[in-house]
């Protein structure tokens, strides 16, 4: 059993299906990534797994159905997700996000708290020094920091990024990606949507080509970076 | 006019505008996390006030049946979705606590306690009222649009307002002072219950402070308010979110209401004009900042008290005219941050 099934997921809305009979799993412990062109679905995919839009089709998280269930059930079971347009309290400071990060454990208690405060702090020291900062007064690499940091506060199983690079300085990026490497051996498992594919593929361990809405090319990261037709349409030969 | 009276007029305003203060902050909290325009703040404010009223006759008061009616149809309208532990939640909530309330008030209304467990019983009974109506009249609606969940308002308040007169009927009626105490300060008198008023209301500011600034459920509430979606995503139920905001609300509206009661008299709808005061003073503080709110607040009370004694005819007419230059100065604001952006 994996920790995510998705079987003939379809999403559509005001009658175009943005997403047909879409299938993948994402075993414990590992980086699955989705990558495709723009408008290919990516975000809709997330969206629906997440329970944001909804779905036909099964989603099984750990074996249990998440069918019909809402956003805030599937936060519960342990799933988090880094929406790409980050949804931050911006009116709140760093140190706040963070606090509501770990509302879904909040029965643990202040100790456990302050310990996965101070766990993505370590992890993320930039937003050690802007803790008392607004988030909206947070650069674009920070914001996307503090999102994956809040996230990772309500410690899921399962971790969604959606696009974690999509506007950020190229150090930045590398930095971003490098962090989400090493979360692999906390143990959470992760599903990365990227346009960054050569970055995506890099990192994961198995991977799924979305264009126009279905799944057209599915295997491990290192076989699809190896494959002509991914190398020419998005990993680019000169490149 | 003198110094005197510029300084009862004064003392007038301001406890007034303590009161329009708490019904300004509820309107604020309430618009912040559901979006709600909360009409019905009035309500809950003299039906606290009449109850009140009607406890110090030493009669269990007929709003018990709301009380109890609304708990019921809260059941009825959630029920259907709730399962197991959730249910017997729900039945706590808007059975049980109202029978239980309900049994106190009936033992206790012709003991004569004496005016603080009157109080006490008044806001038990009026103040479970706003969860309950936000489980009937707006969680179904809960993802609506601003304009929907206005609608939504006018149709509780004309719906409670009805109530209203058949539970209280339409005389009005004044409730008993906290305390005759009179204080003196130079030539100045101080009433107690000025006193009371703006003490009560300054320790519901500093309790409501603490709990946004300082408990993980008043930051979940302001995430609710900035970041819906955000909010949701890190497990925070916005319908629980509002639930807990409409508590709020009841319990302050009720507390207003008990406050008000002993200075003027209340008939079943005279709620709605502190309410309108209230959200005036919301208004000015663009239904976003509980200082500048509560600030609005009072100084609608003391332009209220100088209009009364200049124009008495013209004193609510002076009062909501208020409005119109702030309203002009938010919308030529407004464009300019449009521009800019």
């Amino acid at each position: 059993m994996s920790l995510l099934e998705i079987d003939n997921l379809s999403i559509g809305y005001s009658g175009i299906e943005a997403v047909r009979s879409v299938s993948l799993r994402v075993e414990a412990g590992e980086i699955a990534t989705v990558i495709g062109p723009n408008g290919a679905g990516k975000t809709t995919l997330l969206g629906a797994i997440m329970g944001i839009l909804p779905s036909t089709g099964s989603i099984r998280l750990n074996g249990e159905s998440l069918t019909g269930t809402d956003i805030e059930h599937r936060v519960e079971r342990g799933m988090s997700l880094v929406a790409e347009s980050r949804e931050l309290f911006t009116t709140m400071t760093v140190a706040e996000n963070l606090r509501l990060g770990g509302f879904r454990l909040r029965a643990q208690g202040q100790a456990a708290l302050q310990r996965g405060m101070d766990e993505n702090y370590a992890l993320f020291p930039r937003l050690a020094e802007r803790r008392t900062q607004l988030a909206g007064t947070l650069s674009g690499g920070e914001r996307q920091m503090l999102a994956m940091a809040r996230a990772l506060m309500a410690r899921p199983r399962l971790l969604m990024l959606d696009e974690p690079s999509l506007g950020l300085a190229p150090l930045i990026v590398r930095d971003i990606f490098r962090t989400v490497a090493a979360l692999r051996a906390s143990g959470v498992a992760i599903l990365l949507v990227e346009q960054n594919a050569r970055a995506a593929l890099a990192i994961s361990d198995h991977a799924v080509v979305l264009e126009m809405g279905r799944i057209t090319l599915a295997g491990k990261s290192a076989d699809l970076a190896a494959n002509p037709r991914i190398v020419e349409m998005y990993l680019g030969a000169g490149r | 006019m003198d110094l005197s009276i510029l300084l009862i007029l004064l003392q007038d305003g301001i406890v007034n505008g303590a009161v329009y203060a708490l019904v300004a902050l509820c309107l604020v909290l309430v618009f912040a996390v559901t979006r709600i325009i909360l009409i019905p703040q009035g309500e809950f404010v003299s039906f606290a006030a009449l109850t009140y009223a009607v406890l110090d006759t030493g009669v269990a008061p007929a709003s018990l049946y709301l009380l109890c009616g609304l708990g019921a149809a809260a059941f009825l309208r959630s029920c259907w979705t709730r399962r197991g532990s959730e249910l017997l939640w729900l039945a706590l909530e808007t059975l049980i606590l109202p029978a239980i309330v309900t049994l106190i008030t009936i033992w206790l209304a012709p003991l004569h306690l004496g005016v603080a467990v009157q109080a006490i019983l008044a806001i038990a009974i009026t103040a479970p009222l706003a969860p309950y109506l936000y489980r009937l009249a707006y969680q179904p609606l809960a993802e609506a649009s601003v304009l929907v969940l206005l609608i939504a308002s006018v149709g509780a308040h004309l719906a409670l307002g009805g109530i209203g007169l058949l539970v209280f009927g339409p005389e009005g009626s004044r409730g008993p002072a906290f305390t005759s105490a009179i204080f003196h300060l130079g030539d100045q008198t101080i009433s107690g219950q000025s006193l009371w008023i703006v003490a009560l209301t300054a320790a519901s500011l500093t309790g409501l402070y603490l709990f946004f600034e300082f408990t993980l459920l008043g930051a979940a509430l302001r995430a609710t308010a900035v970041n819906r979606l955000g909010a949701r995503l890190v497990g925070i139920r916005t319908s629980q979110s509002g639930l807990i905001a409409f508590t709020l609300a009841g319990l302050l509206g009720a507390l207003s209401g008990v406050l008000i009661a002993p200075l003027t008299t209340i008939y079943y709808d005279g709620g709605f004009l502190i309410g309108l005061k209230g959200f005036v003073a919301a208004i000015i503080g663009a239904l976003a900042s509980t200082p500048i709110a509560v600030v609005a607040a009072l100084g609608v009370g003391v332009v209220e008290s100088f209009s009364s004694f200049w124009a008495s005819a013209f004193k609510e007419v002076i009062v909501f005219t208020l409005i119109i230059p702030v309203l002009l100065w938010r919308s030529l604001r407004h464009q300019t941050t449009e521009d800019e952006e």
